[in-house]
């Protein structure tokens, strides 16, 4: 086991390599001259003359062999300097840093609803095959998982903020973020839920809950139909095996043996789904932090990637690439914890 | 044929069957129905004026007209064309270089099998969007480099499915007979194996068709797909942007901006998802078996 995840571990560099390697390589497709632009902090720099743009691109190194680029770009990361980005206007690494917690808090709050409501509604829908609950709960799985998520967000807005005015767009309300911001209110995690408990302040903790609402809504809706289809095809599967039938034989109430023999095997692929769903709402924020004007980092990779900002772009790719990994090797563990043949192989 | 008639037999896939039905008559008569103004290219809107506000539906535009007065029936009608081109291309696309990758591999096995699927492994590790992104903003804005983008980003699964596939079935007793009598390695794999390595194939593509039309309109209504003005949903939502949320009080002001481009977004996906559930469902190797 402890040999598995280690040459797991020992992958991790590898793959993360290959990840950076292939996004520069994408990005090298671009001319100096409009990488240029990347690394300039004055837009008038950019109105000189031929010669000097060239002279910056040569200060620069942009005009160096891919190769010599890259490693140039590797050595700093390794030293920690993940560059500046300039749709960010600070060094990448303290971007990513300051706007995780937010995109940490929005998955995290939309995970919950994903994970528990998916995997109960699978079983219910499994367990009453064919009834009307089962029926109900596919259709609006699968109408969930044909709404692209900016229209079920627009949607939303349009609902929860224009006509209700429940649930406004934004981390927080203008007052709320001034409180944030001073110095009384001491930042802990940086998601604004869990430091405003921490400081008992409820104010900020239901402005930042109404302002999460949505988001977290649109995010959730959207995944949930793909843990509920596999908890219910999961757990028809289990429930047709023959230690189900020699339970139910011996007399055990459907209630235990639903919940504790079936319900336990049938969680297991949905283990493996549900860890991977949850590094995947990283991209789902993306599309969600934009409609919503929510300044998490999937918003920071859109408009760094709009404005084709390479160190952003890099650390944000690399960032996303150890999440993976880690996931992965995680679920695989916990899958390798739960199953026992697994284990044995 | 049997696949058919059960697909069309069950509730479900009978109502996405319809749907999907629908959808390819509105994009056969389109040019009857929305007749195109530009004859050199029917995928521009017509445009009645300049007027930044959208218009409500009237009689001269049944849908209304959104900002920059381009006309929404129009949009949506060709938009109809758009989204099968881009679906059923960049699907197919991503389904053969998926498929050619996957059958190298399991066809050689040994290091290139290793070497093809870590290449896999690092892709699946890219951030889809922002990779897609960033390749369409590189490769220039516009609906053909979005396809060409996602196309990039999309073709893993198909190689490990196929893949994973080949590798079950060449261990099965009708592949060693076939060795047995003589067959060569590409007939086996291109008269037995192949063909019966497609089932999972079908399915993925009718669920990623959805998909890519979903994401194809994500982009275009990042600004990074259709230019502005061109017969697409997602680019059509772009437009109602600064109106989706009403005004002058009315929050629902503008809704014909935001609800007739998006709602056969939705419809078109759910028709090719009801569809491919379906598939999964009739295609199921335990079904498979009892034929």
């Amino acid at each position: 086991m402890i040999a598995y995840i280690i040459r797991r571990l020992l992958f991790l560099p590898l793959v993360v390599t290959g990840v950076s390697m292939l996004i520069f390589s994408l990005l090298m497709m671009m001319s100096p001259f409009s990488r240029l632009a990347v690394y300039i902090t004055d837009p008038s720099a950019l109105k000189q003359g031929p010669q000097e743009l060239d002279e910056m691109v040569e200060a620069l190194g942009l005009n160096d062999p891919a190769w010599i680029q890259y490693g140039r770009w590797m050595k700093e990361i390794l030293h920690g300097n993940f560059g500046w980005s300039e749709s960010a206007r600070q060094p990448v690494l303290r971007a990513i840093r300051t706007l995780l917690p937010a995109s940490a808090e929005l998955s995290l709050y939309a995970a919950f609803p994903v994970i528990f409501l998916g995997i109960w509604l699978g079983k219910i829908s499994a367990v009453h095959q064919n009834t009307l609950v089962d029926h109900v709960s596919r259709v609006t799985a699968i109408i969930g998982w044909s709404f692209p998520t900016f229209v079920f967000g627009i949607l939303s807005l349009l609902v929860f903020y224009s006509i209700l005015g429940w649930f406004p767009p934004g981390r927080l309300s203008l007052a709320a973020s001034r409180i944030v911001q001073s110095d009384a209110f001491a930042r802990y995690t940086g998601m604004h839920t869990v430091d405003a408990l921490l400081n008992g302040n409820f104010y900020v903790f239901f402005d930042a809950l109404r302002h999460l609402a949505a988001p977290v809504i649109t995010l959730a809706y959207v995944s949930w139909a793909m843990i509920l289809r596999l908890m219910r095809s999961s757990m028809l599967e289990t429930l047709r095996q023959d230690y189900v039938v020699t339970a139910r034989s011996k007399g055990l109430s459907e209630r235990i043996v639903i919940n504790k023999h079936a319900k336990r095997n049938a969680l297991l692929p949905v283990t493996t789904v549900a860890g991977l769903m949850v590094a995947g709402l990283l991209n789902g924020v993306v599309v969600v932090e934009t409609v919503f004007n929510f300044r998490g980092l999937g918003a920071f990779a859109a408009s760094a990637a709009v404005q084709l900002d390479m160190p952003s772009i890099l650390g944000f790719s690399l960032f996303n690439g150890v999440l993976l990994v880690v996931t992965n090797l995680v679920v695989d563990i916990m899958y390798a914890f739960f199953d026992p043949r697994v284990r044995l192989e | 044929m049997w696949v058919l008639k059960q697909l069309l037999t069950r509730p479900l896939s009978a109502v996405g069957f319809l749907l999907l039905f629908a959808f390819v008559v509105v994009a056969v008569i389109a040019p009857w129905i929305a007749p195109a103004q530009y004859a050199n290219n029917p995928y521009r809107i017509p445009r009645d004026g300049y007027w930044a506000e959208p218009k409500p539906p009237s009689a001269e535009h049944i849908l209304g007209t959104s900002e920059g007065q381009y006309d929404i029936f129009y949009g949506v009608v060709w938009g109809t064309r758009t989204a099968f081109r881009v679906g059923i291309i960049v699907t197919l696309s991503a389904c053969l270089i998926g498929m050619t990758i996957g059958s190298i591999a399991a066809y050689y096995g040994g290091i290139v099998d290793e070497i093809l699927m870590r290449i896999v492994d690092i892709f699946y590790t890219l951030p889809f969007l922002v990779a897609a992104m960033v390749l369409t903003v590189v490769l220039g804005r516009s609906l053909g480099n979005s396809m060409i983008a996602l196309t990039s980003f999309t073709w893993m699964g198909y190689a490990r499915v196929l893949r994973s596939e080949i590798l079950r079935i060449k261990e099965l007793d009708y592949s060693q007979a076939a060795r047995s009598i003589g067959a060569g390695n590409f007939r086996i794999l291109l008269r037995h194996i192949i063909p019966n390595a497609l089932y999972p194939v079908f399915v993925m593509v009718s669920m990623n068709i959805g998909s890519m039309v979903i994401a194809v309109s994500t982009l275009s209504f990042l600004g990074l797909g259709a230019e502005v003005g061109y017969a697409d949903w997602g680019q059509m939502i772009s437009l109602a942007r600064n109106w989706m949320l009403g005004g002058g009080g009315d929050a629902t002001k503008y809704w014909f901006t935001v609800v007739c481009p998006g709602l056969p977004i939705i419809l078109f996906v759910l028709a090719w998802n009801l569809v491919g559930d379906a598939l999964r469902d009739v295609l199921d190797p335990r079904m498979r078996g009892s034929r």
